[in-house]
């Protein structure tokens, strides 16, 4: 059977201020620049998931979009849809949501919401990519969440903190 | 090197299996299911992959890939009823997974030989909609 991607793409909008209670205020202010403004600000994200398997060619359809809409519903609009991510999303509690991390969150999000909905099925969770903004891209692969703490997520700690602003 | 050349062309279709009941072609395929049918504007990327040739600094002639395209995609299928008017649809349902295999099967023959072969095409059946295909 024919092995396909499928990606379907989504879109919700949410407000986020950047700032971590790690660096000190006027070093805060340096490394998210515009994005520290203590008032918060906002972007239309667009997501972008993507699923893989085998196709059976008597359905065309890896998994139907319907189910596929109301998944993306309950897991990657509904809890992030017009909310604040720093008060509204319990892993921003901790975590500065840069879209570093909350591709990450979605992906873990997916991860664990995927075999529940789909387990039954030959469509596996392959990856997100998430725009911040026309301009600003990030993805994350299913494997990299696998076991703990991804690789995109060790980046952020040391590599894009120091680099951002 | 891979290289990516991108075509459009508009289409109908209905998104019906007839071995399935009512409730399950709509639950499968949803209002995709409308037996008088509906089109969409297709939009196909096929990425190619191969080395430059060292005099040219080309992998290959973009106008013999734009006329490959032309010739096994859009003439056949652009503004044409897939299920009606195109092979194998009359007895394969024209989801996008089903067409983007078809549009490989068709292609991958005309890029056998010569300088550059074929990598993975990209079907867009929407703009929120794409499936991806490697030949596997």
């Amino acid at each position: 059977m024919p092995f396909v991607r499928v990606t379907r793409r989504y879109r919700f909008s949410a407000a986020h201020r950047l700032d971590t209670p790690l660096l000190a205020p006027e070093r805060n202010r340096e490394v998210y620049g515009k994005c520290n403004n203590p008032y918060g600000h906002g972007h239309d994200y667009t997501v972008e998931l993507s699923l893989a398997g085998e196709v059976e060619p008597g359905a065309g359809r890896l998994v139907p979009l319907a189910v596929l809409d109301r998944f993306a519903e309950e897991v990657l609009l509904k809890p992030f849809d017009r909310r604040n991510l720093n008060l509204e999303v319990p892993e921003f509690a901790a975590l500065v949501p840069t879209t570093e991390n909350l591709a990450e969150v979605l992906a873990r999000r997916v991860a664990a919401a995927w075999p529940r909905w789909f387990g039954a099925g030959a469509a596996r969770f392959e990856k997100v990519r998430i725009w911040e903004t026309r301009r600003n891209i990030f993805e994350v692969c299913a494997d990299d969440i696998e076991g703990g703490a991804s690789r995109s997520g060790k980046r952020i700690s040391n590599e894009v903190i120091q680099s951002r602003g | 090197m891979l290289l990516t050349r991108k075509i459009e062309f508009s289409a109908s279709h209905a998104c019906r299996n007839p071995q399935l009941s009512e409730a399950e072609n709509q639950a499968l395929y949803g209002a995709d299911a409308n037996p008088h049918g509906h089109g969409h504007n297709y939009v196909l990327e096929v990425t190619l992959e191969g080395d430059a040739d060292p005099v040219t600094g080309m992998v290959v002639d973009l106008k013999e890939v734009k006329g490959i395209l032309e010739r096994e995609v859009v003439e056949p299928m652009d503004h044409r009823h897939l299920n009606r008017e195109v092979s194998p649809f009359d007895t394969v349902v024209p989801t996008t997974e089903n067409l983007a295999v078809e549009i490989w099967r068709r292609l991958a023959p005309r890029f056998a030989e010569g300088p550059a072969s074929l990598r993975s095409i990209r079907l867009y059946e929407t703009e929120d909609l794409f499936v991806e295909y490697e030949g596997r």
